[in-house]
């Protein structure tokens, strides 16, 4: 986890971690249906549920008042089930599909101000995107597909086929270049999917659901490529998801999205320790707390009487590692934080999260 | 592990349907039978009173009126600047192409004797394309085939039809596919081409012919414009399908990469759905040949001439012997236009063995084939087909043979079948339907359009019946009616027969599956050669035509119908201790009735084309007014009033059964 988490009780709003951010989503709308233009601003509209809104108007909000920043390398995660919003969301973001109203800042760029050409170049040169039913095309070759972005740039053969290799390589389809998509399994064909991304050399990946469609095992794969390539490209990245588990392993951060509205944005141990209402709380009620949880969420105060020359550790030690540590001590173990006691952890605390009880947060 | 987030609320289970629907199933028959009864009841007292029947010779004043229209247009040709600057300019264009195309394989050109390419030539090309496009297979099938029609002595009528079928498909894409794509990529065009469609693929070919004499004179260019009409709508439907089947995703995949339209269109959409679109050129190519044949109506040169007139002097060898041709070049171009839509999928598959050496040895052929044509140009031998065509005269005598034998042995078989149907069957429901009171059969046909496909249809069937009345011919349309009401319920018969047979055995299916395809490309007047030896020149014959000609359709629509039934549904039908009698009937049917009501649709479309074309062997009725029309001037109008007839008649059945089709699948 790369951003660091201050108290629990912030939640809902973006971490600022020093730099500016990549994206920049703020009060993000897109409605379906006829006068869509006015639902976002006429309070009174704004304000109804999607039942009341279609009965009104005939309008589907799919996107509702959404703010969120991006913050460079980062996986950021949308997470939400099906008809969420979530998909709309990310089409929303490169303008496949358009936005009723809200900006959406690309590098200090509002993306929605942007002509037919300059967003054309963007696409092609600054942001790419894996779909989950793979959009390949049958009748090339996978190297082909792989340059198919650069051929559309309008960059030479000898060059993007030259690139294309490397990207497939990067992917590991080495030895696949000249086989047909209808000629791979799932998960290779969305390895292709991936170069086809990756061989623009974008600032920001979008991924639309990439894995939904395959076997369990391949997603499993996929996930970890995604990871390994994310420590070797450093991409930002911008990920789809209605799993909950893809969501706390990929994102750094995670939005969770309901009937197109955000109910929470933070880190995984934030949803999962500090659930903002009874969705997100259901939602989590089967992830295993303690490899998601920090020493953070489950230390309590010091208090009199408590010894103190136990061992010390990181507040953001996660509770699976820190278990034996705490259990071989006979000590409670103190959470220490540059060099200011934060809190204390025993047995107690570390039971209550493996055997599974509902910890106190 | 995956925790995938399941669906909070499951969906309601479906509310069972109120038994009020039961109630109305059962009323609606009721109704039906309550009209019929009312029907015969007043059959019987009003019998012979106000059916409108008309003598063969006699006319309506608005027959006189389109025989007039037809005279000032004829006067006219010349001087009316929208027949100077449009019409004729059209003709003339069509014709150069035609003239061009047929003195390049068929007909003598100007200070040749012969052809500009000889018969060597054109099997040389037809095998080096078929091979090029398709594969070594049906280049060898077009050889055969092409070779087979010289053979026959029917060179130059078969290289005619195939002259002006390649000069009508060639019009006809150069129109279909940019307007399949546009309706392809527009919502808005699609809409509003759709209808236009609709109507032209629901109308028997014959009836775009009498019109289009009235612009464009009889003879090839008319033929070459009927036969494009007619054969560029399942062009322009197919490209628009493709266009549209494209999977979203690819294109959506294609703008995220910053591509333009045309890109995209170039890129993407074109050619992922170029095998689509070839499948719709063999379409277009089938249509074409069907309506070339039946354009010999209106003096095309070619095959179809040479039946037409075997046809109206009863000779059945030689029918035999040009249909059998018009049958072979119906297969070739079938054959070489399939291979060529499958062709890229199965060179993919082939492990790209052959790629390397493909190249130059479409060079090594293309020059074998130039050495062909040169040689066809420039020897005669080479250049007309040797021999006299012996082949030919043997099958002409061993089908005049059968037809003497069959007629001598068989006679009394086939006889008393025709007797009995025509008298059990054909007559009384030709009687009540022409016997009627014409008030009486409006209003029965009205009605049974209300029950059957709602008060839309009812309107429409309404405004066709007004429509019906006012062309004048309509104890002839209510004798075709009733030919093919007849007709098309002996094709529902054996299309629940094979159909139920074929979907429930995929043995059945795949022995009989490739004769109906065979079938279907036919065109539709070769069929009646062999009921003409059966039969005689009869309405009967006709009728037998048009059941075999609508039969496979209804018996495909059906067995699909009854595989798509879901196996768990007659598994749990099986398990409840059904026998297979009851499978059949209380499961498997009932759930096919879309698939029935469309194979009803389709089975009456087509067998009103046929009954119709059954004019031309004694069928009678509105088929023989609109064949008379070509040839007698003074009936020129009779006959185009009943080619509108036969319009209405189609667009009634097509309302009808699709608003039920509509009904049933709802």
């Amino acid at each position: 986890m790369t951003t660091q988490t201050e108290v629990p009780q912030r939640r809902g709003t973006p971490q600022d971690s020093g730099s500016t951010p990549v994206i920049s989503v703020r009060r993000l709308w897109k409605v379906f249906g006829p006068k869509a233009d006015q639902v976002p601003d006429s309070e009174e509209l704004r304000g109804l549920t999607r039942r009341e809104l279609m009965d009104r108007t005939g309008c589907t909000a799919a996107v509702r008042d959404i703010h969120f920043d991006v913050s460079p390398g980062e996986v950021f995660v949308v997470m939400g089930l099906s008809g969420s919003g979530k998909s709309t969301l990310v089409r929303c973001l490169t303008r496949l599909i358009e936005p009723t109203a809200g900006e959406v800042v690309f590098e200090g760029e509002d993306i929605r101000q942007a002509d037919d050409r300059r967003l054309r170049d963007l696409r092609r040169r600054k942001f790419s995107m894996v779909f989950q039913h793979f959009g390949l095309l049958p009748h090339r070759r996978v190297v082909e597909n792989v340059a198919f972005g650069l051929e559309i740039r309008g960059m030479g053969r000898a060059e993007r086929v030259r690139r294309a290799q490397e990207v497939v390589e990067l992917v590991g389809l080495a030895g696949y270049e000249n086989s047909y998509p209808d000629q791979l399994s799932g998960g290779m064909q969305q390895r292709v999917g991936l170069a086809r991304a990756l061989a623009g050399d974008p600032d920001v990946l979008f991924f639309d659901e990439p894995f939904s469609a395959l076997d369990p095992l391949i997603r499993r794969d996929m996930q970890n490529e995604v990871i390994r390539l994310h420590h070797e490209v450093g991409k930002t990245m911008v990920f789809i998801t209605h799993d909950l588990s893809e969501a706390l392993k990929l994102g750094d951060r995670i939005l969770i999205m309901r009937d197109g509205k955000m109910v929470q944005c933070g880190t995984g141990d934030e949803l999962v320790g500090a659930p903002a209402d009874d969705y997100v709380r259901e939602f989590v009620k089967d992830v295993p707390r303690g490899d998601v949880l920090t020493l953070r969420w489950i230390m309590r105060p010091a208090e009199d009487g408590d010894p103190l020359d136990g061992p010390e550790l990181g507040p953001d030690v996660v509770v699976k590692e820190a278990t034996r540590a705490v259990l071989a001590a006979d000590k409670p173990v103190k959470v220490v934080e540059d060099g200011k006691l934060l809190g204390i952890v025993g047995d107690e605390e570390i039971l209550a999260v493996v055997a599974g009880q509902e910890g106190g947060a | 592990m995956t925790v995938a987030v399941e669906k909070p609320e499951k969906t309601k289970p479906v509310e069972p349907p109120a038994p009020v629907e039961e109630a109305r199933k059962v009323s609606r028959s009721m109704m039906v039978g309550a009209i019929l009864v009312v029907w015969l009841v007043l059959f019987l007292v009003l019998r012979g009173k106000q059916t409108l029947a008309l003598a063969a010779a006699d006319l309506t004043d608005l027959h006189r009126w389109f025989n007039d229209v037809n005279d000032s247009i004829g006067a006219n040709r010349n001087s009316n600047p929208l027949f100077l600057y449009f019409f004729n300019e059209i003709r003339l264009v069509i014709d150069t192409l035609v003239t061009f195309v047929q003195e390049l394989i068929s007909q003598p050109s100007a200070d040749r004797p012969v052809p500009q390419i000889g018969w060597l030539g054109v099997v040389g090309i037809a095998g080096y394309v078929s091979w090029a496009v398709g594969n070594w297979r049906v280049a060898l099938l077009a050889v055969a085939g092409f070779t087979f029609l010289g053979l026959q002595g029917l060179w130059q009528e078969s290289m005619d039809t195939l002259a002006l079928t390649v000069s009508a498909v060639f019009v006809a894409l150069l129109f279909a596919i940019p307007l399949g794509v546009w309706a392809g990529l527009s919502d808005r065009f699609n809409r509003v081409i759709t209808p236009f469609l609709d109507f032209m693929q629901t109308m028997p070919t014959f009836v775009y012919l009498a019109p289009l004499t009235l612009f464009f004179l009889i003879g090839p260019a008319s033929a070459t414009i009927a036969t494009v009409i007619y054969a560029a709508p399942p062009a322009i439907r197919i490209t628009a399908h493709a266009i549209r089947s494209v999977p979203a995703t690819t294109v959506e995949a294609a703008d995220s990469l910053g591509a333009t339209r045309r890109q995209a269109l170039l890129k993407v959409l074109l050619p992922m759905s170029k095998r689509t679109v070839v499948m719709g050129v063999n379409q277009t190519i089938m249509a074409a040949l069907a309506m070339v044949t039946i354009a010999a109506l209106i003096d095309a040169p070619g095959l179809g001439k040479t039946v037409v007139q075997a046809l109206q002097t009863l000779d059945v060898g030689t029918a035999f012997n040009a249909g059998l041709a018009i049958v072979v070049m119906a297969i070739v171009l079938d054959r070489v236009t399939t291979a060529a839509s499958a062709r890229e999928e199965a060179a993919r598959r082939s492990k790209n063995r052959f790629l390397a050496w493909r190249r130059p040895l479409l060079a090594a052929g293309a020059a074998v084939t130039a050495v062909l044509a040169y040689l066809s140009h420039t020897y005669l031998w080479a250049a007309e087909f040797p021999g006299e065509g012996g082949t030919g005269s043997t099958i002409r005598s061993t089908a005049d043979s059968v037809t003497t034998w069959v007629q001598d042995n068989l006679s009394g078989l086939t006889n008393a079948f025709r007797d009995v149907l025509t008298n059990s069957l054909l007559n009384p429901f030709q009687a009540l339907l022409t016997d009627s009171p014409w008030w009486l059969v409006g209003g029965a046909l009205i009605a049974l359009g209300v029950v059957l496909g709602g008060r839309r249809a009812g309107v429409t069937t309404a405004v066709c019946v007004g429509l019906l009345v006012g062309t004048g011919v309509w104890s002839d349309g209510m004798t075709t009616l009733a030919s093919t009401l007849v007709a098309t319920v002996l094709v529902m018969l054996l299309g629940v027969v094979f159909g139920v047979w074929m979907g429930r055995s995929a043995l059945v299916d795949r022995l009989i599956r490739p004769t109906l395809d065979a079938a279907q490309v036919m065109p539709p007047f070769v069929y009646l050669v062999p009921f003409l030896a059966l039969f005689g020149a009869t309405r009967f014959t006709a009728i037998v035509a048009a059941v075999v000609y609508a039969a496979p359709v209804a018996m495909k629509i059906i067995a699909d119908g009854v595989r798509n039934v879901p196996a768990t549904t007659v598994e749990a039908a099986t398990s409840a201790g059904c026998n297979t009698w009851q499978i059949i009937t209380k499961v498997q049917l009932p759930m096919a009735r879309g698939a029935l009501t469309l194979a009803t649709n389709q089975g009456l479309i087509y067998v009103l084309s046929m009954v119709v074309v059954g004019g031309l062997v004694g069928a009678g009725a509105l088929g023989y007014d609109v064949v008379a029309g070509f040839s007698q001037g003074q009936l020129f109008g009779k006959g185009l009033a009943a080619g509108l007839a036969i319009v209405l008649l189609g667009v009634m059945f097509d309302r009808i059964t699709q608003a039920a089709a509509r009904r049933t699948s709802a």
